[in-house]
């Protein structure tokens, strides 16, 4: 009976969790912070060395901050900016976790945005509440069943997946401007390549257009909410979840422990592709209301640096998002009111990631902001 | 050379690695360092050849103090260290490898490898090192990698040779002849820390031999006034019971059976070359050979890690030969893996997932398509305390553990099932004793329930201590098999049949 108490405050203790270690604070929050700083003021170096002078690069800071949460209108294009981002950088959380580099989201939301708004006006005569989720879920599974293409070839033949899925947006490129051009999608009486435009009824409604007509922020913000929750609960809630890190973690346990390799790769590519195909419609239904060549404009590879960012953690990536988010609308009030090309905010953006991939420099520079400790 | 390691002490944050070490290397004499994994005797080694500063004490070289600002000056000092795991290039040449980082150069920075391979050449005539200088080191088995390593260290004029488990690849016969070279280095005047965590060894080659726990000397001695017994106390720090009282046991019905088994390997050569074999319950079947013998293909496709190319395997009289891993484990076939952090565990991961990480989908802990945490979690912590893994917290990360807890974590994952047939892959590769006696206590057990065990080691003492049937495999084949039900047979003869001669 005493062995078997002993045993029982053993389990208890076993059970106890410690609070999160200091280490882990300083790796998701200190150092991201110390990246962004050393990343602004790189950024007024680069101003500095081209001419700029002090006033100008104080005005342009100014501005960043005023054009990205300065106003009701700054939240709302920060907000409409970081959609795509959380959306299609979640999907890219999830693809780096079972282990997969997918470099495709800028293909995948091509084939996501063209499919929601191909639903979108051949099903126009549906009304809005069957013919919005049916142009998400349209977007949602064309970008799934673009990746999966990738997902496929690894898991049967081994082809890796940044070539693959790199091929693939060249492809996808190409294949939205042969598409842009049938008479099915066409815009009637256009020459230029460009789609007919997503009915009224299936458009991501406007949330405060009753205050300003201006202000771009839309539904997508409740499909974010939804996404970040949805990829939290894969991940660290739900069976297919937990082979998708294992598989990334250690491929090999992940084999001894039963778990099927291929289907895991398969299954890992289609719901980032999901994902990202969601941020394609996203941007169509909410944003843009129709298709043109390249409409992605770079978001699938800027939701890379957001899911690098965020430690491929869904937290972590809404909040990487909302802050690209927030330096791309800041950055348009930058250009504005301080002449500076908005060029610079992907210079500042790049170094972000460039000091997150490199801790042990942020370390140095800012010795005090950490612990110190024997390095790992 | 006279080394004097005095007072020496290193700490990690609140870890102290080592704490007041005081050891004295002498010339011709081969020093035995022994101690568990987590002693501290890396530690050591490593502040000796300059890898690491220590926190206090000094190193005094023929009573001289030194301060090694990193290996290059303790490899001028003259001390050279060989590692466990090897540094070796595998696509260079044996001369290549051996004047790495210090390449001899004629004009014009042409490299001038003809003196160096006379050299490699002189070093092998001289201590028994032979080995061709041209060879390329991925052709070379591992007992002779391990000579150009040693070469490696002597071609630097080292006097002092630190060994870390130099035995730990070696079949029995490689190591009496790696002792040889061992014992002309000594008597060439060299001084040799030997470090190891096995008995025997040191007991045999030792000249003098100091145990290490918590990274403190607690013991010391002559071989000769030192038993087995009284060193695995002072290692471990408690007593130990090294045999394990297994008694003789009738096997029952037979639980696998496999008939004219092949497999191939990766490359499509031959690795298990038509094979039979059956286990019953109420047994161990230990199956020995020289790493590298199809014995990994064998217990793969037993899992169903691998496929076979003909031939079936039954198991409880069903044909499994083609069914998947999962499907294999639900059967009740446990398997703990040749490379525990390779393919056993997720390092990553806490002890929780771990030790859900083959039955997480299974109704005892998932519902609805989710892992019901809270649930694995505490039967983790229950399996934890039956299964003695020292840890704080079951939410710590498996790569934290030592070995030892490393691989109870594993063999309790594996063994908290309901098993019928365990297939065990060297199941102690590594660890210390207090976590060897534990493991073979859990096997016999599991045995004693009625379980059929095959256990793969390149440990023959592991085989001959647990087996009670010995299949020895060579070239694919199964070539002696030994009854060791009532007393295990004779070391030397399985030793002979590891290496292809009949016994």
């Amino acid at each position: 009976m005493t062995l078997n108490e002993n045993l029982d405050t053993a389990t208890a203790k076993l059970l106890e969790r410690a609070a999160p270690g200091r280490a882990e604070f300083e790796d998701l929050v200190v150092v991201p912070l110390f990246a962004v700083a050393v990343a602004l003021a790189l950024g007024a170096l680069t101003m500095l060395a081209t001419n700029v002078d002090l006033a100008t690069i104080g005005r342009s800071y100014v501005a960043l901050l005023q054009g990205s949460v300065g106003s009701l209108s700054a939240l709302s294009e920060t907000l409409t900016a970081a959609a795509p981002l959380v959306l299609a950088g979640l999907g890219l959380a999830l693809g780096f976790r079972a282990g997969l580099f997918n470099i495709g989201a800028e293909g995948q939301i091509l084939m996501g945005g063209m499919a929601a708004v191909i639903t979108g006006f051949s099903l126009a005569g549906l009304p809005f509440p069957i013919l919005l989720p049916l142009c998400l879920l349209a977007g949602a599974l064309a970008g799934a069943a673009y990746a999966s293409i990738a997902g496929i070839l690894k898991a049967a033949t081994g082809a890796h997946e940044v070539i693959s899925t790199i091929m693939l947006n060249l492809i996808s490129y190409r294949l939205v401007d042969y598409l842009l051009r049938l008479p099915f999608i066409q815009k009637e009486g256009r020459a230029d390549p460009i789609s007919k435009s997503v009915p009224p009824n299936a458009e991501l409604p406007r949330l405060l257009d009753w205050l300003d007509p201006n202000l771009r922020v839309h539904g997508g913000v409740f499909l974010v909410i939804a996404a970040v929750i949805f990829a939290y609960w894969l991940l660290f809630r739900s069976k297919i979840g937990f082979e998708f890190r294992a598989s990334g973690a250690n491929p090999d346990a992940a084999r001894y422990a039963g778990m099927k390799a291929g289907l895991i790769i398969v299954i890992a590519m289609a719901t980032a592709g999901a994902l990202a195909g969601l941020a394609g419609a996203n941007q169509v239904l909410g944003v843009l209301g129709r298709t043109s060549p390249g409409f992605s404009a770079g978001i699938g590879f800027d939701a890379i640096a957001v899911a690098l960012l965020g430690r491929s953690h869904p937290v972590g990536v809404l909040f990487a998002g909302l802050l690209f988010g927030a330096l791309e609308a800041g950055g348009r009030q930058m250009q504005v009111d301080a002449g500076v090309s908005i060029d610079l905010i992907g210079i500042i953006q790049a170094l972000i990631i460039v000091f997150i991939a490199a801790p042990i420099l942020v370390r140095a520079i800012f010795p005090w902001g950490f612990r110190r400790g024997e390095q790992k | 050379m006279q080394v004097e390691l005095r007072g020496l002490t290193k700490r990690f944050g609140p870890v102290v690695a080592n704490r007041a070490v005081d050891l004295v290397l002498k010339p011709g004499e081969v020093l035995g360092l022994l101690g568990e994994n987590g002693a501290g005797k890396s530690t050591l080694m490593n502040m000796l050849c300059g890898l690491y500063t220590p926190d206090e004490g000094e190193i005094l070289i023929d009573g001289q103090p030194v301060h090694f600002k990193g290996p290059g000056e303790a490899i001028a000092a003259g001390i050279g260290m060989v590692h466990q795991h090897f540094m070796l290039v595998p696509v260079f040449s044996v001369v290549e490898n051996v004047v790495l980082g210090i390449e001899p150069t004629k004009r014009l920075d042409f490299l001038d490898l003809a003196k160096a391979r006379e050299q490699v050449r002189e070093i092998g005539r001289q201590y028994g090192l032979e080995v061709d200088p041209d060879a390329l080191i991925e052709s070379l088995p591992v007992g002779v990698q391990q000579r150009v390593e040693i070469i490696k260290v002597l071609f630097r004029s080292a006097d002092v040779l630190i060994l870390d488990e130099p035995t730990a690849v070696l079949t029995p016969q490689e190591v009496q002849e790696f002792f040889e070279i061992v014992r002309s280095l000594r008597d060439d005047g060299k001084a040799i820390v030997f470090i190891t965590h096995k008995l025997n060894e040191i007991l045999e080659i030792a000249d003098r031999i100091s145990v290490l726990r918590n990274g403190e000397i607690v013991g010391e001695g002559d071989p000769a006034d030192l038993t087995k017994e009284t060193l695995a106390e002072m290692m471990v720090g408690r007593p130990v019971s090294l045999s394990l009282g297994k008694t003789a046991r009738a096997p029952g019905e037979t639980i696998l059976d496999v008939r004219n088994l092949v497999v191939l390997r990766d490359d499509d050569r031959m690795a298990v070359d038509n094979i039979s074999l059956s286990i019953h319950s109420g047994e161990i079947v230990g199956l020995a050979g020289v790493q590298g013998n199809g014995q990994s293909a064998l217990i793969e496709a037993i899992t169903g890690l691998r496929q076979a190319a003909s031939g079936t395997v039954t198991y409880l009289g069903e044909d499994i030969t083609g069914v998947s891993v999962r499907k294999r484990h639900r059967m009740g076939i446990a398997h703990i893996p040749e490379d525990r952090l390779r393919s056993g565990l997720i390092a990553d991961f806490t002890i929780a997932e771990n030790m859900v990480l083959d039955t997480y989908y299974d109704d005892r802990f998932a519902q609805a398509g989710q892992v019901v945490w809270t649930r694995a979690e505490r039967w983790a912590a229950k399996a934890a305390s039956e299964f003695d893994i020292r840890t704080p917290s079951v939410f710590l990360k498996a790569g934290n553990l030592s070995g030892g807890n490393q691989q109870k974590l594993i063999v309790a994952r594996e063994l908290s099932r309901e098993t019928k047939l365990v297939v065990a892959a060297q199941p102690t590769r590594g660890l210390d004793v207090g976590s060897i006696e534990y493991i073979h206590r859990r096997l016999l057990a599991a045995r004693d329930e009625g379980d059929g065990i095959l256990i793969m080691s390149s440990e023959l003492d592991e085989i001959l201590a647990l087996s009670d049937r010995i299949l020895v495999m060579f070239k694919g084949r199964i070539v002696a098999e030994f009854d060791a039900r009532e007393a295990p047979p004779d070391k030397s003869a399985v030793g002979l049949s590891m290496a292809g001669m009949a016994a």
